[in-house]
């Protein structure tokens, strides 16, 4: 098992973002947690790469524990992680993003550039354009560029959708498995759970804080409360 | 008009000594957006590092800039570890007045007979003063070493903040400090580097200052420390090349209002230019839309 979530509990203030949430991610796997705005998914990514901290319960990596690891270190242990509304360094160039992913790194950086734009050959046309500049969907490649220039182990991406037209949903959604297929396990929030279940090993529903369901992607699919509540579908 | 080419160039050196402070408040504000109220007073302890390197110790004058810089990186390191960490998710004003303490601090802790004294200290020329005229425009060996160690030191800045990954990882925190450590980048090491080298700045401005103006005393930081404030404001703060050249110009209404309009009211001429870009462009000539935010 590559990441194991157990009883996390994370709070904001006194406002309790995460109750007891448990989940895990098998090598290989695109598992999806869904759920509505305000349910936890972004919240259970960020405790993940430490980005905030856990006021209970266990995050394991490897059967290490990290609940306590700091933010940076976590990246250096092989977790990378794509942030909610992206965060490219707007006023840095597209090849300054793509080598603070590689911050890390001590040798590999020309292969790691390379297996980037072979992903994303977009970006090789605007390496030396200011990031801020860059459209919707590009700001999307790039943040992912970014964060496997690393070349991490486990890749956490929070919304990966968000702001893009349909067709550049399906063209992201396509890397993601293409990436996958190339032996990326993949730990993806989603609250366009149709394209999400599309792509997904495994799932988990969130609802306020809670795992309210899981199972495999197909089961989901199927779920009459998953179709009625998240695919809008009648049941 | 010989006369006027000679102010403008002692406003000059006047800017080049505030760009090396202004550079260091806007460094630290890009970063973790906090006024460091107690940057002047880093500026003055390097000068009087320098001082007593060269007077007490005897060491000569190019031993003395750099230890006075490593010096005051360490001392500008440690404000931020005491001072400052400790109030990074506190209200931001608390981080402010905790920066007017730590002014305070040095200020009287420096006036104490056994750290630097409460006198007033003449220092003595590290090297001959020379004068060379040129058609009546009076140039010192003095201007030429200030514009020659600024100039040195700018495109040191320069170089880091743009070329190096240390450089990079700066830009990189300024911008955002979660997506930052998503890269593997400590950011409180790089908060730490930040104060380090704008601390190092600021001494390298304190030993030119007294140099130029061969005087110093523990609350000698305050007023360069205000006019490079306001130079950085001026400039767009949390812009490095907004802080140059805000610095210089603040350099030149220095000089110029005190040659030509009062002497007396010099201060109210550089403060009010404070007031009149608050009121009428807040982000600064540079600032936000400027290219190299830090």
């Amino acid at each position: 098992m590559i990441l194991a979530v157990k009883d996390l509990n994370v709070a904001y203030g006194n406002i309790l973002a995460l109750h007891g949430v448990s989940f895990d991610v098998e090598e290989g796997e695109i598992v999806t947690l869904i759920g509505a705005n305000g349910a936890g998914k972004s919240t259970s990514l960020r405790a993940i790469s430490g980005l905030v901290r856990a006021r209970g319960g266990k995050i394991m990596y490897h059967s290490q524990e990290i609940t306590r690891t700091t933010a940076h270190n976590i990246v250096r242990m092989g977790i990378g992680h794509v942030p909610e509304g992206r965060k490219i360094f707007a006023n840095l160039t597209v090849a300054e993003n793509l080598e603070m992913g590689a911050y890390t790194r001590r040798d590999g950086l020309e292969a790691a550039f390379e297996r980037v734009f072979k992903s994303f050959p977009r970006l090789k046309e605007r390496l030396k354009q200011n990031a801020g500049t860059l459209s919707g969907g590009e700001q999307q490649m790039l943040a992912m560029g970014r964060a496997l220039m690393a070349t991490p182990k486990l890749l956490l991406l929070d919304e990966p959708s968000m702001g893009l037209s349909p067709i550049l949903v399906q063209e992201i959604f396509s890397i993601i498995q293409e990436i996958n297929r190339q032996g990326m396990t993949v730990l993806l929030v989603e609250q366009n759970a149709y394209m999400a279940l599309q792509v997904a090993t495994r799932a988990y529903v969130l609802e306020t804080g809670r795992i309210v369901l899981s199972g495999t992607a197909a089961e989901l699919r199927e779920n009459p409360q998953v179709r009625a509540a998240y695919l809008g579908r009648a049941v | 008009m010989t006369e006027a080419v000679n102010q403008i160039l002692n406003g000059l050196q006047l800017g080049l000594v505030y760009a090396l402070i202004a550079l260091g408040y806007t460094m630290v504000y890009g970063i973790i957006r906090l006024i460091n109220f107690a940057h002047g007073d880093v500026f003055m302890v390097g000068a009087f590092v320098a001082f007593f390197s060269t007077s007490s110790w005897h060491l000569p004058f190019v031993v003395a800039v750099p230890l006075s810089m490593v010096i005051c990186a360490v001392l500008g390191v440690v404000i931020e570890r005491l001072a400052y960490r400790p109030l990074r998710y506190a209200a931001r004003i608390a981080a402010l007045i905790s920066a007017i303490g730590v002014s305070l601090l040095l200020e009287y802790g420096s006036s104490l007979k056994w750290v630097f004294g409460p006198n007033y200290r003449v220092v003595p020329r590290p090297f001959n003063v020379t004068q060379w005229s040129f058609r009546g425009v009076q140039v010192s060996n003095i201007q030429v070493i200030v514009l020659l160690t600024v100039i040195v030191l700018l495109a040191a800045l320069q170089y880091m903040v743009t070329r190096t990954r240390m450089g990079k990882a700066m830009r990189a925190v300024s911008f955002d400090h979660d997506a930052a450590r998503l890269m593997g980048i400590n950011v409180d090491a790089i908060i730490s580097y930040t104060f380090a080298l704008g601390s190092a700045l600021a001494a390298a401005g304190g030993v030119l200052y007294s140099v130029a103006y061969p005087q110093i005393n523990p609350f000698m930081g305050i007023m360069p420390g205000l006019k490079a404030f306001t130079a950085a404001v001026l400039g767009g703060i949390g812009s490095i090349p907004g802080a140059m050249l805000g610095a210089l110009i603040m350099g030149e209404v220095d000089v110029l209002s005190a040659a030509y309009l009062s002497s007396r009211l010099r201060d109210v001429f550089s403060f009010s230019i404070l007031i009149l870009v608050l009121l009428t462009k807040p982000s600064g000539l540079l600032g936000k839309s400027g290219p190299e935010k830090v």
